[in-house]
């Protein structure tokens, strides 16, 4: 039983970033723009993410306070994201590029943009940027009194997640309401579906694009600082985030587009990713475990296929640019 | 006159790069009036409507709006101005529901409950029949079509523009929708109706407006013309409306077809223990309700539907030589032993052509594989593609123009030119003439007959009864997949079709074989 239970905490631990990676991605395909870019952004959202809560700290000094770290790291991480989002959605919104090719691009440069910062902050602050201990507590700790978090199972089961977890949910949340509720999100998921259609109907189509993609994308970088700042340990180093952000292009896929579906995917994902710590079978390299994500998109796909419900699609126009007078 | 024009179209041109779609058009409508807009394919009536709807900007000229001149620069000024537009290809999305379609593009709050209630007052209105729960892609063509009248309608429209809206419905719901125009007409609103069939023009219009490659040649009341005057300013000079309808000379079976049961993709049978032989020679046409088996017939007869035929036979037999099985056998197999399909289906580009290739390109996909050397012969798909242009007169600045970019009857000259110009013994055609205008419809009625007195096989799967009945020799009914008959279309009439095609068997004959011409 307990391990069952560590199992989960620790899958759900591990898949935060990705809540974040593939409900930004998930906000981006709804409008029809297939942004590859999601590792890039991550990789630049990890490295500002980390170097704002850094340098608030060193700026701050003694006095620095956990909860404003944890928001300044947030909004770095989100500007990030946009800024890398912005230039994908000029070249393939207005100049109307092939999205692949630029999303591909947008994930060369944007590991390249964060391994720059990350390893030019480690070499001018002397081989080893991180945030202090007490500051890490913020990042790393549940939001939630001890009281609830000792209750036996549900406890760490519900109230014992770092507060990125519940941030992700709320966000989930929302984003389901407003893709299924609401005027803006049905005019969204239009514009993805048939822009001719959304056109035809008065509805702004770049304006949706590119708010759609920019903060998708901002949400997406989230993800990256969330991995810098608690899977990591609040330290740059070589590797980043290796990886990240494409399983999260896969998830998207996964939860059939779906923000909450976006949770329960990152969480098994996340079980998946570390089943070769709490799972270990002999003689099974780990290796085998570490594909296990790959391998159980590959079946969803074609489960979902086999089943064929049209909202089970991803958005019909997705990857195409729109141009009204084109024939 | 008192009152000002409803519109009025002035000096109006639009080019797209080298080819002239609109030029120097001037006309003007009335409140409260049905005007149909006539034209053959690619005379630019969609490009001009498509400028009142926002779609396109004029590059020259002015629209006025109840007098007053008006700048339309997207779909929603033209919704301020009280303009809507249902276009030939629906826009709608597959995966909303019908009243999510209707309401799109609103502000304000989403509030299912109210939007639900003004389509029932507009439904009650003028007589449409829709469930605003339904998904679109559970839905019919004309279901469809149902949705975006009432989106207009929903929008607030005075003057409604509907592009081609019979060419994809039965009669009933053809007459179910002008029993709707009308009910929308008495209640002030102008409507433009984009058609090429002149006796719905006849029908339904008070005036009509031509059009002649992009030229507007006139303006007149319904009542003061008819369908030959029409015609002629159409397509500018004389035309003969009438089937050229040979005796068959010496009808040999060319094609036999016995026991055939195919299943589709979902699993479901289509087409029911069909025989009929199809002799050179002769037309044979097949009737029947949209859906009734026509398309899995025909493809199972090409070679398409390998893998579905549950069983049967089809014996082809060449002229002189002895009968082979074609069940089995690759598409390809089939079609180099002279069995040609020109399958236009609803979706034209989506079979047959590739749409991002010029004319030449696609009459490359037919002989690319003929002779040995190492690169494909440009020279005989060049010299075609230039025929087909010039004897079907193909609409188009240059053989490597993207055939997407043609209007719709122009891409089917090229899909149907091709399949003619590889001499094939037998030659089936589905909707050969779906969407095209009078003059390039009997063009391709004429072709047929050519290849009839050929000694071909043709096969004509066809929508129109009248045309069938003209230019078929005989008609093998289809009902929900099975023979239900087969009737000479020299002595038959119409309502003995219509029974045949709602009921198997109609009135207990129909065997093959009952009324050889």
């Amino acid at each position: 039983m307990n391990a069952l239970v560590l199992l989960i905490y620790n899958a759900v631990l591990n898949g935060a970033p990705l809540m974040y990676g593939t409900m930004g991605e998930v906000l981006t395909e709804k409008s029809g723009n297939l942004n590859l870019g999601v590792e890039g952004m991550m990789y630049m959202g990890g490295a500002i993410g980390l170097g704002a809560a850094f340098y608030y700290e060193k700026a701050a000094g003694a006095g620095a306070s956990g909860a404003a770290a944890v928001l300044i790291a947030l909004v770095f991480a989100f500007l990030a994201g946009a800024f890398g989002a912005a230039i994908y959605s000029w070249i393939t919104i207005s100049l109307r590029a092939n999205q692949n090719v630029t999303g591909l691009a947008l994930s060369i440069f944007g590991t390249g943009v964060g391994q720059f910062i990350g390893e030019y902050m480690r070499v001018r602050e002397g081989g080893y940027v991180a945030i202090s201990n007490e500051l890490k507590l913020f990042f790393q700790n549940s939001p939630f009194p001890a009281a609830l978090r000792s209750i036996p199972i549900v406890g760490q089961l519900l109230f014992s997640y770092n507060i990125f977890v519940y941030i992700a949910i709320i966000i989930a949340v929302i984003m389901a309401y407003f893709l299924n509720k609401s005027r803006t999100g049905l005019h969204l998921r239009a514009v993805g579906e048939s822009p001719a259609t959304a056109d035809a109907a008065g509805i702004d189509i770049e304006k949706y694009k590119y708010l759609a993609t920019i903060i998708g994308g901002g949400i997406s970088a989230i993800g990256g600082m969330v991995y810098i700042m608690t899977i990591a340990g609040c330290v740059w180093n070589h590797d980043g985030l290796a990886g990240e952000g494409w399983l999260a292009v896969a998830l998207v896929i996964f939860c059939l587009w779906k923000p909450i579906g976006a949770i329960w995917g990152a969480a098994l994902f996340g079980a998946l990713m570390i089943m070769y710590v709490r799972v270990q079978i002999p003689f099974v390299p780990d290796q085998i475990y570490k594909i296990l994500p790959y391998v159980v998109t590959v079946i969803v796909l074609i489960a979902v296929s086999l089943r064929s419900k049209r909202e089970n699609e991803p958005p019909a126009s997705l990857g195409l640019s729109y141009f009204r007078e084109d024939r | 006159m008192g009152s000002p024009h409803a519109i009025e179209f002035k000096n109006i041109s639009k080019r797209f790069g080298r080819k002239v779609a609109n030029n120097n058009i001037s006309f003007s409508m009335e409140r409260g009036e049905i005007l149909s807009l006539l034209g053959e394919n690619g005379s630019g009536k969609t490009t001009l409507m498509n400028m009142l709807a926002g779609i396109y900007y004029p590059d020259e000229g002015e629209i006025f709006i109840n007098g007053e001149p008006v700048q339309i620069r997207s779909p929603k000024d033209a919704y301020a101005y009280n303009i809507g537009m249902v276009h030939q290809h629906f826009k709608l999305v597959d995966v909303f529901t019908a009243a999510e379609n209707i309401s799109l593009g609103e502000s304000g709050k989403l509030d299912r409950d109210a939007i639900a209630k003004r389509i029932n007052e507009i439904k009650a209105k003028y007589g449409f029949i829709i469930d605003p729960n339904k998904k679109i892609y559970e839905m019919s063509v004309s279901e469809k079509q149902t949705v975006e009248i009432v989106k207009v309608l929903y929008r607030g429209a005075d003057v409604l523009i509907l592009d081609e809206p019979t060419a994809v419905l039965t009669p009933q719901e053809i007459e179910h929708l002008f029993t709707v125009l009308r009910a929308m007409k008495a209640d002030g609103k102008s409507i433009i109706i984009i058609t090429h069939k002149l006796n719905e023009v006849m029908e339904i219009s008070d005036e009509v407006a031509v059009l002649n490659h992009g030229e507007f040649t006139g303006k007149v009341r319904t009542c003061d013309t008819n369908p030959q005057k029409l015609t002629e300013m159409m397509v500018g000079h004389k035309v003969e409306l009438s089937i050229r309808r040979p005796e068959p000379v010496n009808p040999q079976p060319r094609l036999t077809v016995e026991n055939l049961t195919v299943r589709n993709h979902e699993g479901v049978n289509k087409v029911h223990h069909v025989s009929f032989t199809a002799y050179g020679g002769e037309i044979l046409g097949i009737a029947g309700i949209a859906g009734s088996g026509q398309k899995e017939l025909l493809e199972a007869i090409a070679g398409l539907q390998q893998i579905s035929i549950i069983e049967g036979s089809i014996m082809y037999t060449p002229e002189g030589k002895k009968p082979s099985e074609l069940v089995g056998k690759s598409p390809m197999q089939i079609r180099q032993s002279g069995v040609a399909l020109a399958f236009v289906p609803e979706d034209r580009l989506g079979m047959g052509l590739v749409g991002s290739m010029g004319m030449r390109g696609n009459m490359m996909l037919r002989t690319w594989q003929h002779g040995h050397s190492l690169f494909v012969n440009r020279r005989e798909p060049n010299e075609l593609a230039e025929h087909i242009k010039k004897e079907l007169d193909v609409s188009t600045p240059d053989i490597m123009y993207p055939v997407r970019r043609l209007s719709g009857g122009n891409v089917q000259k090229v899909l149907v030119g091709r399949e003619i110009a590889s001499a094939p013994s037998v030659l089936m055609s589905a909707y050969a003439v779906r969407g095209l205008d009078i003059n390039t419809s009997y063009t391709i009625y004429n072709l047929m007959t050519q290849q009839k007195e050929r000694g071909v096989a043709v096969i004509y799967v066809g929508e129109d009864l009248d045309v069938l009945l003209e230019l078929c020799d005989r008609i093998l009914v289809l009902c929900d997949g099975h023979v239900s008959g087969i009737v000479d279309a020299r002595t038959a009439d119409k309502n003995e079709i219509g029974i045949l095609m709602t009921s198997i068997g109609g009135v207990g004959a129909g065997k093959e074989g009952s009324t050889n011409a």
